[in-house]
């Protein structure tokens, strides 16, 4: 297998993992707070996009029963676990989502209150004005 | 710093696409995520056991029911936490400043006729994309979400003031608050009706339906608990966050 064909055949988790290292280095090497907040919810969507693309079936439908097929559930008909993108997934990453953005507004919150209390969201600023007691 | 940063991301990076060969290929029904007996229980067995054709809404509010209702504590807790954090003494400077950034802000007549007629339809489908999640995409969070968003536009395109006219922060923490009281409250009188806690099936001995009908709208109940919940801390995270905590002036 050529190099080529491994990323092709590994595409997505490919850019999950680009998305994800985008996020995780701007964590690390932004100094602006609210940069880094950016940087944690990049990181935040390409873990939700890679759980979502793990409930992928080829040739499945949306987990949710049609009406026909409901019916006919309830007359003993055995419902194909193959004809459903696995539900589990979009469960965990549907609280995560909004878990999310109340965990980013919490973050919000503590900048805006460090912005108040030493004027600048730039991580060195704020460092030099702690050593040297001033705020 | 930036360099340590880069080398410690490409480091990781490298290692994670090396990894990426043993994943298992796009949309394979037979990976172990999609084999693995939890989801298959899940698709084969949901509508004989709780009469909803949603799975996902199935699994969140009824098999994973205590995931969720902690998960509407986090949610709240948020919310609360926001509003402690930023709450405090206004400096007379600032003060001063918003007031004369108030008298300058005119609402624009364009953007409040139209939000004017948006805002009942968004809050309309809010509670049908609620009421409607047992048959079709939606539940409590999306309908939560869908709700808080049209208080925020109406706060965006009138004043802060507006929204918090119709629904203050103090109703709004309230109204969070009953929404886990309506989650947890159902657990409970599940207890009372002699089952386990948040066991849905136990709520037919008041109501006229079946055990697995008593599923079905035991998690419509706590759906609108819920709904309740976020749309509720939705908006008070943003009128914390645009009014820098004192709920004056706004964006």
């Amino acid at each position: 297998m050529t190099v080529t064909e491994f990323i092709v055949s590994r595409l997505n988790y490919w850019i999950y993992i680009i998305l994800m290292m985008i996020g995780l280095f701007a964590m690390i090497s932004k100094k602006n707070l609210i940069k880094k907040l950016i940087g944690m919810s990049i990181f935040q969507t390409a873990i939700i996009l890679f759980y979502v693309s793990l409930g992928v079936k080829e040739g499945s439908n949306i987990p949710i029963l049609e009406h026909s097929v409901s019916h006919a559930a309830e007359h003993g008909e055995i419902i194909r676990a193959e004809d459903y993108a696995n539900p589990l997934p979009h469960v965990l990453m549907l609280t995560a989502i909004v878990v999310g953005v109340a965990t980013l507004g919490v973050g919000l919150a503590i900048v805006q209150k460090i912005h108040k209390e030493f004027g600048t969201i730039e991580e060195p600023e704020i460092l030099a004005k702690i050593e040297s007691g001033d705020g | 710093m930036k360099t340590l940063g880069a080398i410690a991301v490409i480091i990781t990076g490298a290692l994670l696409l090396y990894a990426s060969e043993d994943f298992p290929s796009w949309g394979d029904p037979h990976s172990p995520a999609n084999q693995y007996r939890v989801s298959s229980h899940y698709v084969q067995n949901s509508f004989g056991e709780t009469s909803v054709p949603n799975m996902v809404t199935a699994i969140l509010a009824d098999y994973r029911g205590y995931d969720t209702l902690f998960e509407t504590v986090v949610i709240f807790t948020a919310g609360i936490a926001i509003i402690a954090i930023l709450r405090g003494p206004i400096d007379k400077r600032v003060r001063l400043r918003l007031a004369s950034e108030r008298k300058m802000r005119e609402t624009n007549l364009i953007l409040a006729q139209t939000s004017r007629i948006l805002v009942p339809v968004i809050q309309l489908f809010a509670l049908y994309v609620i009421a409607h999640g047992h048959h079709s995409p939606g539940g409590g969070f999306q309908g939560g979400v869908i709700f808080g968003a049209s208080l925020i536009l109406l706060a965006l395109s009138f004043q802060l003031q507006t929204a918090l006219d119709r629904v203050s922060e103090k109703k709004a923490v309230t109204l969070a608050a009953i929404g886990i009281l309506i989650y947890a409250g159902i657990g409970f009188v599940c207890l009372l009706a002699g089952g386990n806690f948040l066991d849905y099936s136990a709520l037919q001995v008041l109501m006229p339906v079946g055990a697995i009908e008593a599923r079905s709208h035991g998690i419509l109940g706590v759906e609108i608990g819920v709904a309740f919940t976020v749309a509720a801390i939705m908006f008070a995270i943003y009128a914390n966050l645009s009014s820098h905590g004192r709920m004056k002036g706004g964006l």
